[in-house]
């Protein structure tokens, strides 16, 4: 049974949520990836502030194709969310609650989201013109200089994912694999 | 004599480009469908479910199976007894900036690793191997090669006293430390031999050979299934959240070395590899 996930989630319904969980979310997430997180980062270091208020928000490991006419977006899968480890943890500092991405997460991250109250889903990798169709609005709100690398606004209508760390840390890529060994 | 124009060359890589980042090779998707039934849990079930219902919808509505439609790698096989009319590797990346550009390919390449990052807006340059064969016909084969797997990927240089059994703990290995990262299952492409380089490019390579085609080495072949019967232990499974579909095939290939070494280089591809071939 999957769990419906509307965001933005409180910290009650992300307490609610365990690893392994299967889950379809909708509402609003953000993109951004390598270049727009550098791009956060020196921002913050600099005294400047975010380009959207990351509070109690969620952030999508994207950079699409470019959207063919009469189509919102392109092809819209996650990437690997461990090249975004070294910023994650003053995202999640400053409020931010979801992540989809796909991949393992650095201790840092995860111990992050313990303190933070924050949720990480994975999509399926190599899923994305069959995710694209679960993306129904997508504006670029900043950064439109970085092209796929730009941050988007998109509304998700029935995302499948999987949690893939919960907020107590508990990794669905080491448990999944463990009782799978296990039942052999 | 046969005459190819740069036109031509031009079109033909742009098609093939088009045609491999919308088309899985049927035996890739073949082997993930079986796969669905091969799993027992409901989660690896789903993975390659989706994985399947990807392969088809990208197909049926000509959109790129991954976001990441790589970087353009290009292999030609030129014959001896062709003549190219133009310049051949600008008409190379003519066909990849063409394929990138009009069919709504993802641009992925920056103007330089360090020092300036900036999008070069149409995925050029590609990387382009030329090799020199007789007769008169020109092969073309293209990949678009993601980079989640590219970054997984590895090269070391073993010693003439070390084993086989070290060898493939090596291979096995580099598999378990990608992880999920790779967007498994995967194909695992490993050169062994030659020099560093060299090992690489086989490797490369070997990610591009059709699943269903073995090593014609039958110790090769045994090494080939031996890998992957190691991988697909590992517990990996689809996505990464466990289960027996970790790898969809182990091609190697190998050439002649050095009397100090045995190189040996891993190149992981995610369950989409995108690759085809055409011959002017």
């Amino acid at each position: 049974m999957k769990k419906q996930i509307i965001l933005p989630i409180s910290d009650e319904q992300i307490k609610g949520l365990n690893a392994g969980d299967i889950v379809s979310i909708s509402g609003v997430i953000y993109t951004a990836r390598d270049a727009a997180h550098k791009r956060m980062d020196v921002t913050l270091e600099t005294g400047g502030e975010l380009p959207f208020d990351v509070r109690n928000q969620g952030i999508y490991y994207l950079g699409p194709t470019p959207a063919r006419p009469g189509r919102i977006i392109g092809s819209a899968g996650p990437t690997s969310s461990y090249r975004m480890d070294k910023y994650t943890p003053m995202l999640l500092d400053r409020g931010l609650k979801v992540m989809i991405g796909k991949g393992r997460r650095g201790q840092n991250v995860i111990e992050s989201m313990k303190k933070n109250c924050a949720v990480y889903f994975a999509a399926t990798g190599g899923a994305a013109a069959l995710l694209s169709n679960s993306i129904k609005n997508c504006e670029v709100i900043a950064y439109g200089d970085l092209g796929t690398e730009a941050i988007r606004r998109l509304t998700l209508d029935h995302m499948d994912a999987i949690v893939a760390i919960d907020c107590y840390g508990v990794d669905q890529y080491e448990k999944g694999q463990d009782e799978y060994l296990s039942s052999l | 004599m046969k005459n190819i124009t740069g036109e031509e060359i031009t079109y033909a890589v742009s098609n093939a480009f088009k045609r491999a980042n919308v088309d899985i090779p049927a035996s890739i998707e073949e082997k993930i469908c079986n796969n669905i039934m091969i799993e027992s849990g409901d989660t690896p079930k789903a993975i390659l479910k989706q994985i399947a219902d990807n392969y088809e919808l990208a197909r049926k509505d000509r959109l790129p199976l991954c976001q990441d439609c790589g970087m353009a790698i290009v292999f030609a096989e030129v014959g001896q007894e062709v003549y190219i009319k133009g310049d051949f590797e600008n008409a190379v990346q003519e066909g990849i900036r063409k394929a990138y550009t009009e069919y709504y390919l993802r641009k992925s390449v920056v103007k330089d690793p360090i020092f300036d990052r900036s999008n070069t807006e149409d995925n050029t340059p590609g990387i382009i191997y030329t090799r020199l064969i007789p007769g008169d016909q020109l092969k073309i084969t293209v990949a678009a090669k993601g980079f989640g797997s590219e970054n997984c990927s590895n090269v070391r240089m073993f010693l003439p006293a070390d084993t086989i059994d070290d060898i493939k703990e090596y291979i096995v290995e580099t598999v378990k430390q990608a992880g999920p990262n790779t967007c498994p299952p995967v194909i695992v492409g490993v050169g062994i031999g030659g020099t560093m380089d060299k090992a690489a490019v086989m490797a490369k390579q070997a990610t591009i050979r059709d699943i269903s085609i073995r090593n014609s080495d039958i110790r090769y072949e045994k090494l080939e299934n031996e890998i992957l019967q190691m991988i697909n232990r590992t517990g990996i499974g689809p996505g990464g959240f466990g289960g027996r579909t970790t790898a969809l095939a182990v091609n190697i290939e190998q050439y002649a070395t050095h009397i100090a070494s045995v190189p040996v280089a891993v190149n992981l591809c995610c369950h989409v590899s995108r690759h085809a071939a055409v011959i002017l």
